[in-house]
């Protein structure tokens, strides 16, 4: 129990005391059991004040404060960093909100106001008297990450986090590197290629020692938490004799007859049966598809050496300090008939288009057609009112518009026309549009309630769209090939992720951030964090720099070896505890498991790591053996008591004018810091500006200009009309 | 801010033209602290007005309210207890509803054996700019209190 608290409470210049009579419940806290110091205090939150608490403390030997004054969410920090510099505990702080949750509410009822107050700050002072000096919780951290994707975001993050001496684990789904990226021919606005970009951070990343990428490989467990996640790695095998030179290999590839669907090339070719993605895709080792080679036995013979069928997939464990995840996005795939969609030939998605352009290096041909003009329908699959995607996909009008560009600088005459809703080419992007409408290329606004359709007729597409920027008028288009500007969804396997990590995922089933701006790559499992696409729609520099945030995050955390954890967490008392499993039945983080304690006794155990503190466990527990730090039985219960506990508040009666305005200055005047008290006294008598204040006190006119916007702020002193060249302000005692 | 006079003047009307026996039910209410407490706040931001026996002991999920702090606080004085829960908002467990309403169904079953009526708990979502729903809920919730008969 605590025995000497000290108790601030705050006028907050009038927000506070204009409705609860905060003098008199300073008064009459003085008398409670338990309190040494009791104060009101024109703002408990100003520097002058926390120096005084600082002082109390010390003086008075307090081993626990209530400050009762505005919402927790704002000060919270602002106290408990003073009981840290006096020395307490911050754990022995009690906030009490009687500003949000009492003199604003009750504005209309300022008596019961303060009756509220008073209970609201009794029952702060009992539960205070309760309060543990809780430490917080050390994590030993191992100085290892994880990336999960190796697509641009994650092969950048990787290589920050190595540079800052973290062994790294790059884990790839695929059985090469580069994800999305590769499949672009040119990016805005360097103009490099995809491929030559996946080059470049391969080849960083190969010269780092502490980087292990591993490829073909998924997560198959994870357990453990912040400091050391043990997770499981699935990697499949490539079916390739490592010991083969290069040059068998390749005769293997070149001799290969056996095609498959290319999904890398979105089915617009066949790949052979053993592949790599592209020519220089890495690593520069190629697969074998084993499933496509079952009916071919004289091939595996005839290159038996090269491809290894006993090779096995392999489970390797890890274990990592944080994750951070850069699992990317799926592009949406337009329904069938979802504008002639694989109902109509020549009607293809934009990342299909990307692909056909890098294939076709002369001519763009398309089913045995040459394309001479390409309409371009913006926004399927987003911003879809009625669908799934409500949200704009971010990165397509810019790569709608740079495809268009690239169509006719590569391939010479072609007519682009552009279906679009709105063009968002946000920032630099925007020359691009002013480009696009140089180079002659037309565009049509529509609606999302009049949509462009899609149709045959004998001469070939027919493509009508009512254009809103010519009064709705019905324009007929026959286009060659029909582009969907196709937006970004969420990984189809997110949610495989998700459930292993417990990310959670928002309405748009991408990751969900704890907050868009002020957390905007840590999720709500400490040491997890999200980078680049997977977490909603980015262009290429915005999802790197969501994963270099993410890398820098986790380098400060891996840094010190050991972080600390919030002690509001869950414990039990061993000896009530009967081990039933219902609190670990309840907790979604698994922060609980049954463990067998020194005494041999079965009981419930708290990861302290994991366990967030948010007491589902608390109320389930038959026999009342698990709490959490802070909301215990005896902390809620005597904050009740003190909200139930009789309030006296004696009636005030009207007092003169002249008593008052006596008082307004003297009363407080001997808590004033000294240079108030010198200034006061400067302008006593008469108003001045702040130069005469200078002048008279010989001080330096910011300590002066400082201290009365301090005093003007406070309402110890008002301005009174400016001087004659209207240059400073006149200011009196108020 | 009041100036000192205006200040003294002002109490003294209120408390004179006031009676001193405030009759509204006392309610008890659990706010968590990441989205109903903010929501709590914002009706006094707003200077949104509820009765001042409404007291608040923030939480930081609805989950983790144990059913014997509602019967000690209806033992104590306290006309009726309200949660003011995140429901599916809850950024701590998607069980967080069906949780909070065992929690709700196991004090009921407490409050039937000591001859309490189950109509002085009360369970709604919050969300964290919900002023006028928070002050809505009390205005009904002391209501349905005063007008209980036992």
């Amino acid at each position: 129990m605590r025995q000497r608290i000290g108790v601030y409470i705050c006028h907050c210049g009038g927000n506070i005391s204009d409705y609860v009579d905060v003098e008199e419940l300073s008064k009459m806290f003085h008398k409670e059991d338990g309190v040494v110091v009791s104060k009101d205090v024109m703002f408990v939150c100003a520097d002058s004040n926390q120096k005084a608490m600082v002082e109390d403390i010390q003086k008075h030997n307090l081993d626990a404060i209530v400050v009762a004054s505005c919402s927790p969410k704002l000060h919270l920090h602002t106290f408990r960093g003073v009981a840290g510099r006096a020395g307490l505990n911050p754990n022995n702080y009690v906030q009490v909100n009687i500003r949000e949750q009492c003199s604003w509410p009750h504005s209309d009822r300022p008596r019961e106001a303060t009756v509220k107050a008073a209970g609201l700050i009794r029952a702060g002072i009992n539960r205070v008297a309760f309060s543990e000096a809780l430490d917080n919780i050390e994590i030993e951290v191992k100085k290892a990450a994880m990336v999960i994707g190796a697509g641009v975001s994650g092969m950048k993050a990787a290589i920050d986090l190595a540079r800052s001496g973290n062994e790294v684990y790059l884990v790839e789904k695929d059985y090469f590197v580069g994800g999305r990226i590769a499949q672009k021919e040119k990016l805005f606005t360097s103009g490099q290629s995809g491929k030559e970009i996946v080059r470049k951070l391969y080849e960083e990343i190969k010269t780092y020692k502490n980087v292990t990428v591993f490829t073909g490989a998924t997560i198959e467990k994870v357990t453990g938490s912040l400091g050391s996640f043990n997770i499981e790695v699935k990697v499949k095998p490539r079916y390739i004799n490592g010991k083969i030179d290069k040059q068998t290999v390749k005769r293997a590839m070149d001799d290969c007859q056996v095609y498959a669907d290319d999904e890398f090339n979105l089915g617009l070719s066949k790949r052979k049966a053993i592949y790599k993605n592209y020519p220089e895709a890495l690593p520069d080792v190629p697969v074998v598809d084993v499933e496509a080679l079952k009916d071919h036995p004289d091939y595996l013979e005839k290159y038996k050496a090269v491809i290894n069928l006993n090779e096995k997939e392999e489970t390797i464990a890890l274990l990592v300090g944080s994750v951070l995840v850069t699992t990317g996005f799926d592009n949406y795939e337009p329904k069938e008939g979802e504008f002639g969609y694989k109902n109509i030939p020549n009607v293809i998605t934009l990342p299909q288009l990307n692909r056909l352009m890098e294939l076709s290096p002369e001519k763009l041909v398309y089913n045995g057609k040459e394309i001479k003009s390409v309409a371009f329908i913006y926004c399927v699959g987003s911003r879809q009112k009625k669908g799934e995607n409500k949200y704009c996909s971010r990165h397509c009008c810019t790569s709608t518009i740079y495809t268009a560009l690239q169509l006719k600088s590569k391939y010479g005459k072609i007519q682009n026309y552009h279906l679009y809703r709105d063009i968002r080419t946000y920032g630099k992007q925007e020359i691009l549009y002013e480009q696009a409408s140089k180079q002659g290329d037309l565009f049509f606004k529509y609606e999302e309630k009049e949509m462009p359709t899609v149709e045959m007729n004998g001469k070939g597409i027919s493509l009508k769209v009512k254009d809103y920027l010519t009064a709705k008028k019905e324009m007929e288009i026959a286009p060659d090939l029909v582009v969907l500007v196709t937006g970004m969804v969420a990984r189809a396997d997110a949610s495989h992720i998700s459930e292993l990590f417990k990310i959670p995922i928002g309405n748009d089933k991408f990751f969900n951030e704890i907050h868009p701006k002020l957390k905007p790559v840590e999720t709500v499992i400490k040491g997890v964090y999200i980078g680049g696409t997977c977490q909603g729609p980015k262009n290429v520099s915005e999802a790197v720099q969501s994963s270099l945030a993410g890398a820098s995050k986790i380098t400060a955390l891996l840094k010190s070896g050991t972080v600390m954890g919030d002690p509001v967490v869950a414990r039990v008392n061993a000896d009530i505890c009967t081990w039933c499993g219902k609190c670990a039945e309840v907790c979604d983080y698994t922060a609980i498991r049954e463990i067998v304690n020194e005494a041999g006794k079965h009981i419930a155990g708290v990861n302290k790591g994991v366990c967030t503190g948010c007491g589902i466990c608390a109320p389930v527990c038959p026999v009342n053996a698990i709490e959490v730090a802070k909301y215990t039985d005896n902390e809620i219960e005597a904050m009740i008591d003190g909200f139930a506990a009789d309030v006296e508040i004696k009636e005030k009666e009207a007092s003169t004018v002249t008593e008052e305005k006596e008082d307004v200055v003297a009363a407080h005047m001997k808590e004033y810091p000294q240079i108030w008290k010198d200034i006061l006294a400067t302008i006593e008598t008469d108003k001045k500006t702040i130069p005469e204040v200078v002048e008279t006190l010989k001080i330096a006119p910011e300590m002066v200009t400082y201290h009365l916007m301090t005093m003007n702020k406070y309402g110890v002193v008002t301005p009174a009309g400016t001087n004659e060249k209207e240059e400073y302000y006149y200011y009196k005692i108020k | 801010m009041l100036s000192g006079v205006r200040k003294r003047q002002f109490y003294s009307y209120h408390y004179l033209s006031m009676s001193n026996d405030n009759k509204s039910p006392k309610i008890l209410v659990f706010s968590t602290d990441k989205i109903s407490d903010p929501g709590i706040d914002q009706a006094g931001l707003r200077k949104i007005h509820y009765s001042p026996s409404v007291y608040v002991i923030n939480m930081p999920c609805s989950s983790g309210v144990k059913p014997r702090w509602i019967l000690h606080a209806l033992e104590k004085g306290f006309d009726g207890v309200f949660i003011a829960a995140d429901g599916h908002e809850c950024s701590y467990s998607s069980s967080c509803p069906e949780r909070t309403n065992d929690i709700i169904l196991e004090s009921q079953k407490l409050m039937t054996e000591k001859n309490i009526n189950p109509k002085r708990i009360r369970m709604a979502a919050l969300c964290s700019v919900c002023a006028e729903p928070f002050a809505n809920h009390m205005e009904n919730f002391s209501k349905i209190l005063a007008g209980l008969e036992e």
